[in-house]
């Protein structure tokens, strides 16, 4: 007995602030009772945001949540949790050690009259409800060596298990093959039947068109439209996502293509990315686009000698160049400027001027000594023409601004005089005014004749800053557009994948 | 006009302050030595003191080591082990007939090449330092045991055992060692490539990697150079004890690791430095020597030293978040 249509969720005029950003503006959600309700959006339009206040991991700036008519206040996903509101996301939470009864089990696990626990019971269990979901899986296989599909249909069984009222699927096809994301589609369908109300969000319309009953568009943090998914098609779906035009932030002065400067030939590496090709000039922007998953960045690392590939060969004024680690990429003048700056672009704990000399100091050196004069002179130089807002170059990195800390990472490179930049998402996680610097800093790095590559899966940003754009879909370059030739519907169409036959694809 | 001055001065003395961070730790230590100097009148009399820095010396030595293996991101447990075998290699040399100081560079090439090999373990495949340095801690003293049947090798030359008791301008000549050691240890903290590089990988190994740092090189050679100062540290065991004990040493690396943190060194990598760690080690040599001529009870010193273990670390943590 399935009451349909009964509404579990409602989220009213939710709004969410971040310093300099507004992420959510009154958006309003509702979720029905055996309804399969799709988020769409662009990169940045909200949607991580509103899941992340659905199960508490962040609290809106104002707007009411209620759960069966009754309003909440999700402190913690502890809260969400009792509200019997699941999550399945993409980095998998679970323990990876334990096997999969045990997973099912894990906070509440069941003991014996001895009070011991009781092995035969939970396995039984998990094993029933395994059964019933028609997932062949072993309840005493070790999580670890389940495949990723396998991992994730044993995290949805046990949202089914906890009987959970809500289950937010965020990008679950990401990591799966299309036979599995079948599988996928069958027990949503299950949880659908049973009553529970679902959430999914996916990058891939078509996806979303296959199993969603209704779709809500975010754009911008704002609500566009919530339309019974029959109602629209890919075209009208995607011309709702993106219309909005581009303001004045990416007018940067392009220069005119000259020599080229890299030239990367067949890159393929099995399973990731295959036969990529194109070539990078002198005073060059060039875009490497993909949603979710695409296959860009490792791209982008096997250039830099961080990720290994199998096929390929890359030129560097016209000559070949054999890059097997970074230190080989920055000794032939590339220099790379990860997404995650934290972990991967600066060490932290260390000051400004140990992190602008980090990659430059046998060039800085006599006998293995540091010339500390010339130490110096780098980080104040940096410092000064950058504009990197630091009480000195002895402060340490970790008390800096996003927009300086990405600045610090740049300056690190430009002491190293490369001549090639990669740059991943450039402006991932800082706010709007350090954002249009960085624009001015790449309009000054062309301007000296560097080449750029540009990953961003920000299609704004992309479309405004490159001079030309390849897009990546699951590892498969699909065009190259010049800037002539950018088109916002295009451009996503092609990295979604669309009008792609089904065997192309892996 | 008065004011600014002082003013000017006091941000000197900030400036100064922030940037040697091991200033919070020189301050315990001042405050110790003139704390025990007031109590008690034969602990500042030169025969102490030089006593003090001479038997400080040997675990001073390898604490140097394990500090840069430290701020490395890693550990190195086979200190003692590796202080046991070098002493017992240049005492079997030595007894031989081996030249005192070809000895000792065999002896010294021993400990380096151990450490040495321990890094490329390390690195090579991906073991956690923990694990091969505790490999390394049994079987170094396994090879020093077997090399020696267990017992003490004595009748070294007296030229080497002399050096134990030889005085250089009024100092130990074995605490020259060690202020010597320091200092180079604190310029290439400081003053080389080696050392940024050190600390860039303790701070984030992928960052540095990212940034092209060879980070091969500089593990196989932190380990290394934790390897020679333990050797060191062997030598000069061997001539305080007139002999090559396979025993020596034992216990070492938990005292190394005290004075290395408590010398405000991070156990998760990417700060501190050897000046810290000179304090630390002169923290805990004090209150142990300080304690005894007072005639404190030897455990209740113990428990002291547990404790301010603990509060620098805490401290420690408390500054960090506040940074945050």
């Amino acid at each position: 007995m399935v009451l349909e249509n009964k509404e579990i969720i409602r989220m009213e005029g939710i709004s969410k602030q971040f310093p300099g950003v507004t992420a959510l503006e009154g958006v309003d959600f509702q979720i029905h009772a055996g309804q399969i309700h799709g988020i769409v959006g662009e990169n940045g339009a909200g949607k991580s945001t509103l899941i992340k206040i659905l199960t508490g991991a962040l609290q809106p700036t104002s707007g009411d949540i209620f759960v069966d008519g009754k309003k909440v206040i999700i402190s913690d996903p502890i809260v969400a949790r009792n509200l019997q509101i699941g999550a399945v996301y993409q980095d998998l939470t679970v323990a990876r050690n334990l096997n999969v009864a045990e997973n099912f089990f894990l906070g509440q696990i069941p003991k014996n009259r001895f009070g011991f626990v009781s092995w035969r019971k939970m396995t039984k269990k998990t094993a029933e409800v395994l059964k019933e979901l028609n997932i062949e899986v072993d309840p005493n296989m070790i999580l670890e060596k389940l495949t990723a599909a396998q991992k994730e249909m044993v995290l949805i069984a046990k949202q089914y298990f906890k009987k959970y009222k809500v289950v937010i699927f965020d990008e679950p096809t990401a990591l799966l093959t299309s036979k599995d994301t079948e599988e996928l589609f069958r027990i949503i369908k299950k949880l659908k039947k049973e009553g529970v109300g679902i959430i999914y969000i996916s990058h891939r319309i078509e996806e979303v068109f296959e199993i969603c009953d209704t779709v809500t568009v975010l754009r911008d943090g704002k609500k566009i439209a919530c339309i019974p998914i029959n109602e629209t098609d890919i075209d009208g779906l995607i011309s709702r996502m993106v219309g909005r035009n581009i303001d004045n932030m990416y007018s940067i002065t392009h220069q005119p293509l000259s020599k080229e400067v890299l030239r990367v030939e067949n890159l393929s590496k099995t399973g990731v990315f295959k036969n990529v090709n194109f070539n990078v000039n002198r005073g060059e922007i060039f875009g490497l686009f993909g949603l979710v998953n695409s296959g860009t960045t490792k791209i982008a690392r096997a250039i830099y000698g961080s990720e290994k590939f199998d096929k390929g060969s890359i030129y560097i004024d016209s000559k070949n160049v054999r890059i097997t680690s970074p230190s080989r990429a920055v000794a032939n003048g590339i220099g790379f400027l990860p997404e995650d700056k934290k972990t991967e672009g600066l060490a932290i704990k260390l000051s400004v001027r140990h992190n602008i000399n980090l990659s430059s100091y046998s060039n800085i050196s006599r006998m293995g000594f540091v010339k500390r004069k010339l130490e110096n002179k780098n980080a104040l130089q940096q410092v000064e023409s950058l504009n990197i807002k630091t009480p000195g170059i002895e402060q340490i990195v970790l008390n800096l601004s996003g927009g300086n800390q990405q600045k610090v990472v740049l300056a690190k490179w430009l002491v190293n005089q490369c001549k090639i930049f990669i740059f991943e998402e450039p402006t991932a996680g800082i706010d709007v005014g350090a954002k249009e610097e960085i624009y001015k800093i790449l309009e000054l790095l062309i301007k000296k004749g560097s080449a750029i590559i540009m990953i961003s899966s920000y299609l704004p940003e992309i479309m405004g800053i490159a001079d030309r754009i390849t897009v990546v879909y699951e590892g498969t370059q699909m065009g190259t557009l010049s800037r002539d030739e950018f088109d916002e519907k295009k451009l996503l169409q092609l990295a979604s994948g669309v009008n792609l036959k089904e065997d192309n694809i892996r | 006009m008065i004011k600014d001055k002082v003013k000017k001065i006091i941000g000197k003395v900030k400036r100064l302050t922030s940037r040697f961070h091991e200033m919070n730790i020189l301050l315990v230590l001042i405050v110790l030595i003139i704390s025990f100097a007031i109590l008690n009148n034969r602990f500042i009399s030169l025969g102490n003191i030089t006593n003090l820095l001479r038997s400080t010396s040997i675990i001073g030595v390898v604490a140097i080591g394990m500090t840069f293996v430290i701020i490395s991101g890693g550990i190195d447990l086979s200190v003692g082990s590796v202080l046991a075998l070098s002493s017992v290699i240049a005492a079997k040399l030595m007894v031989s007939g081996v030249p005192v100081f070809l000895s000792i560079i065999i002896s010294l090439a021993t400990g380096a090449l151990a450490g040495l090999l321990m890094g490329i373990i390390i690195y090579e495949a991906r073991v956690p330092p923990f694990i091969v340095t505790l490999a390394g801690l049994s079987v170094f003293r396994g090879i020093a045991m077997l090399l020696t049947d267990a017992k003490k090798i004595v009748g070294l030359p007296e030229s080497f055992a002399n050096f134990a008791v030889m005085r250089v301008f009024g100092l130990p000549a074995m605490a020259i060692v060690w202020l010597v050691l320091i200092i180079i240890g604190v310029v290439i903290a400081r003053y080389s490539v080696f050392g940024r590089n050190i600390f860039a990988i303790g701070s984030n190994p992928e960052a540095a990697r990212l940034s092209g740092i060879n980070i091969r090189a500089t593990i196989y050679k932190v380990y290394a150079l934790g390897g020679f100062t333990s050797a060191v540290a062997g030598i000069l065991m061997a001539t305080r004890l007139c002999g090559g004990s396979p025993s020596a040493g034992s216990g070492y690396e938990l005292d190394a690791i005290a004075a290395t943190v408590l010398g405000g060194t991070s156990l998760t990598g990417g700060i501190g430095g050897v000046f810290g760690t000179f304090f630390g080690t002169m923290i805990i040599a004090t209150i142990s020597n300080g304690g005894n001529i007072m005639g404190i009870n030897p455990f209740v010193l113990e428990i002291i030293i547990g404790i301010l273990i603990v509060l620098a670390v805490v401290f420690d943590h408390l500054q960090k978040r506040r940074g945050i």
